[in-house]
């Protein structure tokens, strides 16, 4: 094998130049970013004046003639068994071409025990899509699909986990259920038992045993306990789930706002038995995900049903109601951990027993954070809780801003309980990352961390308070990621892949990676990707985008480059090429085109180490309203080489406001009598406002790995993993009191201050 | 949302005269399109306000006070210069209600005829009692924002800010209908669940506002609105007070003081209003006049933090508008 020397190191810290043997036809390293021209240069998004001024289309601008728009009918109740329905009504109402009733539900847990006696999926939230109609116009849609006439056998039903887990509480599912993660992350681990509503323990960590853990404590001089509580926060990105699908005899085509365009074409075809080639899907802007759409889901699959019964495109858009209750959401979880310490701060135990419910989904495991810091005896006992509501799927770093709100409190308690500055505590502890000791080191200047003061010792109403808490995510890459880069005689370029834009900026760092690779600007770079008709692409989850389709983009460039030299000495027969710029020697060419197509290529390198950052939150405390204002984040964070550090920047501040958010506001309720969610929609479920922000400042690390032919890692989840717990290790600063819920509203902030009054912090 | 007929009125008289069955007046129009999106209404015709001239303007004397007109939008209201500086609560109000492009098409008279924002009433998943059903679905659900005075009922809080504030001054409603004219006062028009649950004030068929009149208030008087919200962006109170004072020097002669987000009217804390007449306020009397106002409240399970909460804006509100220097 070939190899070639590589940058590998912390920029402003310790760069190392090592070895990597690289497959064949893989470019030369790059020196890190202040000796490259275009990657690495802070670039506006290619697509931002299209986006801004209505040019680009969404899924829901997509109008194919003939097109008829499709609403769904979803269940009132939270549990009930369908004995009939009778569409007959609806089938005969003004414009309606089609009706669809579902025979499956997806994105929820199944059961092998699930539907004895009954042909209809049985309900078991409110919300549930049953049935659907396609018409001529959205009002003859919405009325037609009220007068479908479901006969239910209402069922007793379970909404509060600690009710869900008693012994006598209705059951969610008869026999044991499970659910699968998509590319996003999510879903719960196989082979774990399940009682009554409880699916678990799934049991993790170096000790597998009970009183194994608890005999590993009795070597702690130190030990802090507390149990902490976060809600369900539902997606609400600002495109809703949907399509439009339509369906012909020997092909069809799918606009999809989805993360994975790939993903929507397979499961369509399996549903439907088509082969893959004869489905495309077409994703060219997409209005945000946060982890919840990938494949068809309930949206897809109806409306290519109503298409197929209809012969005509169909549009299935969710309103906001059915966004929220369908078709996502974080789980909640209450996370009882128990740290033990030496009294020199080496850590001894950790302890984390965890029940969250993802509705009637799986995956609501929270105990990432345990993993942060070796520690030689660790146990965490994750459980599911089944109840009647709303499917969990993969939010923004599955499991992680749960765990860490907790678990990040709880070492900042452990500081403080060994009378440690809670960031020197990290530099103690934090053995595993060189990354983070520079973030912090970092951080604590930029942030003004010495001007902390001791908790609660501020005099004032309104009190103010420094935080830090830290995060960390994988760095993962999906190999099947395959990009074509062409030339053409004209000197424009191209570059062709089906992997999506969600919001992220991909299309902006291609044509970086491109540009930077041929000697041309990025805007000379037309993107085409988001189509199922260019190279397979790697879906947008778990932040592997530019991780997996940079690489695949930069070789296909330096192929291409290869090729066109290579033609040139032929064609031309003397050297005088060699000076022209890129355009002067495609004029040369005696093709029209010449491209090149690469997959991503095995890491060059092993290890473990993935993307992560340290947040510095300052924040006032009004101890008579209860009210918490974030005033200032800095935000430090690393993901490998950064391509463009403005969309880089602009991850990490989407991160930290999606976090105080989750910190401060959002919170899923369901009726508590009728199951029934109270407030799905953009009013009533709080989401942070323009006013609600603080000053946010993002810093970048540079980090080389030597791993790929960009050496990109990911940002988009990372960025919100430590926020929640920066706020609230900020408010404990400022108030002396441990805010151990979220979200931090003035009621829950109030009761603690009144409960610590009272001696029961 | 059901298909509509649509119709402009050009003049007071014939927008009365443009009624018919199930038909619904729309002024800024923000709050009639939420309740048919959500099929609470289904109006058969809207009769459209805006084109009727003359209906958006601010008149004041010195004598008389302040005439607005019911379609003057609430950023209208809160830029005006003499409400400004004569009745500063009312501008406060307006000024914090909503976002700026809502405050841009929300007008006076329709956010004091806002239907509650109380979320079993908002959905139609709930057929509860003030849409003609059985009970009341927040007394033993989610009730973190629901009334803490007078709730057994009903427990709605009234959803209009600036009523609150309008309740303070003593303001008086014109208004026109097929019967004639009429006036009252905005505290008489406001109606408890248990004068009509599914109302929330005397508002006649086929009748409009078409002023609402503020007194001139005394040369001595201050007045402040604090809006406690849990968001800084776009969000209903949680807690909301206007306080008028009469002051002589550091003493009041005469308060009044009314919150908001408290109960299914704008709650006139008659109590307060005596415990505070005739004394120097200070800080220590500004906290003991907000405890007698929350003497007698009664919170439900998920909102007694509202108790505490209402004592610190109603003593913030008190010294504010004493010029004190409210902290926070």
């Amino acid at each position: 094998m070939p190899t070639s020397r590589y940058p590998v190191g912390i920029a402003g810290a310790e760069i190392k130049e090592v070895e990597r043997e690289v497959p064949e036809n893989a470019p030369p390293a790059w020196p890190i970013n202040e000796k490259l021209s275009v990657v690495g240069k802070e670039t506006p998004r290619l697509d931002g004046r299209a986006k801004v001024t209505g040019a680009a289309k969404y899924t829901a601008d997509v109008h194919p003639s003939e097109m008829l728009f499709a609403r769904m009918l979803t269940s009132p109740h939270p549990h009930a068994k369908i004995k009939r329905i009778d569409v007959s009504a609806a089938e005969k109402a003004a414009g309606v071409k089609a009706v669809h009733v579902l025979d499956r539900v997806m994105g929820v847990a199944q059961s092998k025990e699930d539907q004895k006696d009954t042909k209809y999926p049985i309900v078991r939230f409110a919300g549930q899509p049953i049935a659907a109609v396609a018409a001529d116009t959205a009002e003859h849609a919405d009325a037609a699909a009220r007068l479908i006439k479901i006969d239910y056998e209402v069922l007793p039903f379970v909404v509060e986990v600690e009710k869900a887990k008693q012994e006598d509480a209705p059951l969610v599912f008869a026999g044991a259920a499970s659910s699968e993660g998509t590319e996003g992350g999510g879903g719960g681990p196989s082979d774990v038992a399940q009682h009554g509503n409880v699916r678990g323990p799934a049991v993790g960590g170096s000790v597998k045993e009970k009183a194994a853990i608890d005999k590993a404590f009795e070597g702690a001089e130190v030990i802090v306990e507390g149990e902490y509580r976060t809600q369900v926060q539902t997606h609400c990105a600002l495109e809703t789930h949907g399509v439009v699908a339509d369906f012909k005899p020997e092909k069809l085509t799918v606009w999809a706002s989805t993360q994975g365009t790939g993903s929507v074409r397979d499961e369509l075809a399996k549903i439907f038995k088509l082969k893959k080639s004869q489905v495309r899907v077409i994703t060219e802007y997409m209005g945000g995900g946060f982890g919840a759409k990938f494949g068809a889901g309930n949206p897809g699959v109806i409306a290519t049903h109503l298409s197929k019964k209809a012969e005509a495109p169909v549009r299935l858009m969710c309103d906001r109601k059915e966004e929220h209750l369908s078709t996502g959401n974080r789980p909640s979880s209450n996370q009882k951990i128990k740290i033990g310490a030496k009294k020199d701060g080496s850590l001894v135990a950790i302890h984390v027993v965890n029940h969250g419910t993802a509705g009637v989904g799986t995956g609501a495991g929270a105990s990432a954070g345990s993993r942060m810091y070796p520690c030689p005896a660790v146990m965490t006992e994750d459980n599911d809780v089944f109840t009647h509501a709303g499917p969990a799927a993969a939010f923004r770093a599955p499991g992680h801003p749960q765990s860490f709100f907790a678990f990040e409190q709880a070492i900042d308690e452990l500081a403080h309980k060994l009378n440690m500055d809670p960031l020197a505590y990290r530099d103690l502890i934090d053995t595993k990352s060189d990354v983070r000791r520079v973030e912090r080191k970092i951080g604590a200047e930029k942030f003004g961390w010495s001007k902390r003061k001791p908790p609660g010792s501020d005099a004032e109403i309104v009190k103010r308070g420094m935080g830090v808490a830290q995060g960390m995510w994988g760095r993962y890459m999906n190999r099947d990621s395959h990009a074509e880069v062409r030339i053409t005689h004209d000197g424009s370029v191209e570059i062709l892949s089906a992997v999506q834009d969600i919001g992220g900026g991909i299309r902006t760092a291609l044509a970086q990676v491109v540009a930077e690779e041929l000697g041309i600007k990025p805007t000379d770079v037309q993107v085409k990707i988001g189509d199922t008709q260019f190279p397979n692409g790697p879906g947008s989850g778990g932040s592997v985008t530019t991780n997996s389709i940079s690489p695949a983009a930069r070789d296909a460039a330096w192929q291409v480059k290869q090729k066109l030299e290579k033609h040139l000495a032929e064609a031309v027969g003397d050297e005088s090429w060699k000076s022209l710029s890129f355009k002067q020697k495609c004029a040369k060419m005696k093709v029209e085109q010449l491209s090149a197509l690469a997959q991503r290529s095995e890491d060059y390198a092993k290890g473990s180490a993935g993307p992560g950052g340290v947040q510095f939150v300052e924040v006032a405390v009004d101890t008579e309203t209860g009210q918490i204002k974030v005033e200032r984040v800095v935000a430090v964070h690393d993901c490998g080489r950064p391509i463009n550090p403005m969309g880089v920047k602009s991850q990490i501040n989407g991160g930290v406001i999606q976090g105080i958010s989750y910190a401060l506001f959002e919170n899923r309720l369901l009726d508590r009598n009728t199951g029934v969610m109270v407030n799905p929609n953009l009013e009533q479920y709080k989401i942070a406002g323009a006013k609600d922000m603080p000053a946010i400042e993002a810093i970048l690390v540079e980090q080389y790995y030597g791993k790929s032919s960009t050496d990109a890692a990911g940002i988009g989840e990372p960025a919100t993993v430590p926020t929640s717990a920066a706020v609230a290790n900020a408010v404990y600063n400022a108030i002396g009191v441990r805010i151990r819920e979220i979200p931090m509203t003035p009621r829950v902030v109030l009761a603690a201050i009144e409960a610590a009054k009272g001696g029961k912090a | 949302m059901k298909t509509f007929e649509w119709a402009d009125a050009i003049s007071i008289e014939q927008a009365v005269a443009l009624t018919v069955k199930g038909s619904a007046f729309k002024a800024g129009g923000v709050d009639v399109i939420d309740l048919m999106k959500e099929r609470l209404v289904e109006p058969t015709r809207l009769i459209n306000l805006r084109t009727i001239p003359d209906l958006d303007k601010i008149e004041y004397d010195e004598k008389t006070g302040l005439r607005i007109g019911p379609l003057v939008t609430l950023a209208a209201l809160s830029e005006h210069d003499v409400v400004r500086s004569k009745y500063t609560a009312l501008v406060q109000s307006a000024a914090e209600a909503a976002t700026p492009q809502i405050r841009n098409m929300a007008t006076v008279g329709g956010n004091l005829l806002q239907r509650p924002r109380c979320w079993y009433f908002r959905s139609e998943d709930f057929h509860c009692r003030k849409k003609g059903g059985e009970k009341c679905f927040a007394q033993d659900g989610e009730n973190q924002y629901h009334a803490i005075f007078s709730n057994n009922l009903c427990a709605i809080v009234h959803p209009s800010a600036t009523a609150v504030a309008l309740v303070a001054m003593n303001a008086m409603l014109e208004l026109r209908g097929p019967e004639g004219e009429r006036r009252v006062g905005v505290q008489d028009f406001i109606t408890p669940p248990d004068v009509d649950v599914t109302r929330e004030n005397k508002l006649r068929d086929g009748e409009l506002v078409t002023a609402i009149t503020v007194p001139a208030l005394s040369a001595t008087a201050k007045s402040f609105y604090m809006k406690q919200k849990e968001k800084e962006s776009f969000d209903w109170p949680i807690a909301d007070v206007a306080v008028v004072l009469d002051l002589d020097g550091d003493t009041c002669k005469s308060a009044s003081i009314v919150l908001g987000a408290a109960a299914p009217i704008p709650w006139r804390a008659r109590e307060a209003e005596a415990a505070i007449a005739g004394k120097r306020i200070d800080d220590k009397l500004a906290r003991e006049v907000a405890a007698t106002a929350m003497a007698k409240a009664t919170p439900l399970a998920e909102n007694g933090y509202k108790v505490p909460l209402f004592k610190t804006i109603i003593a913030r509100t008190i010294l504010a508008a004493a010029g004190a220097g409210a902290k926070g």
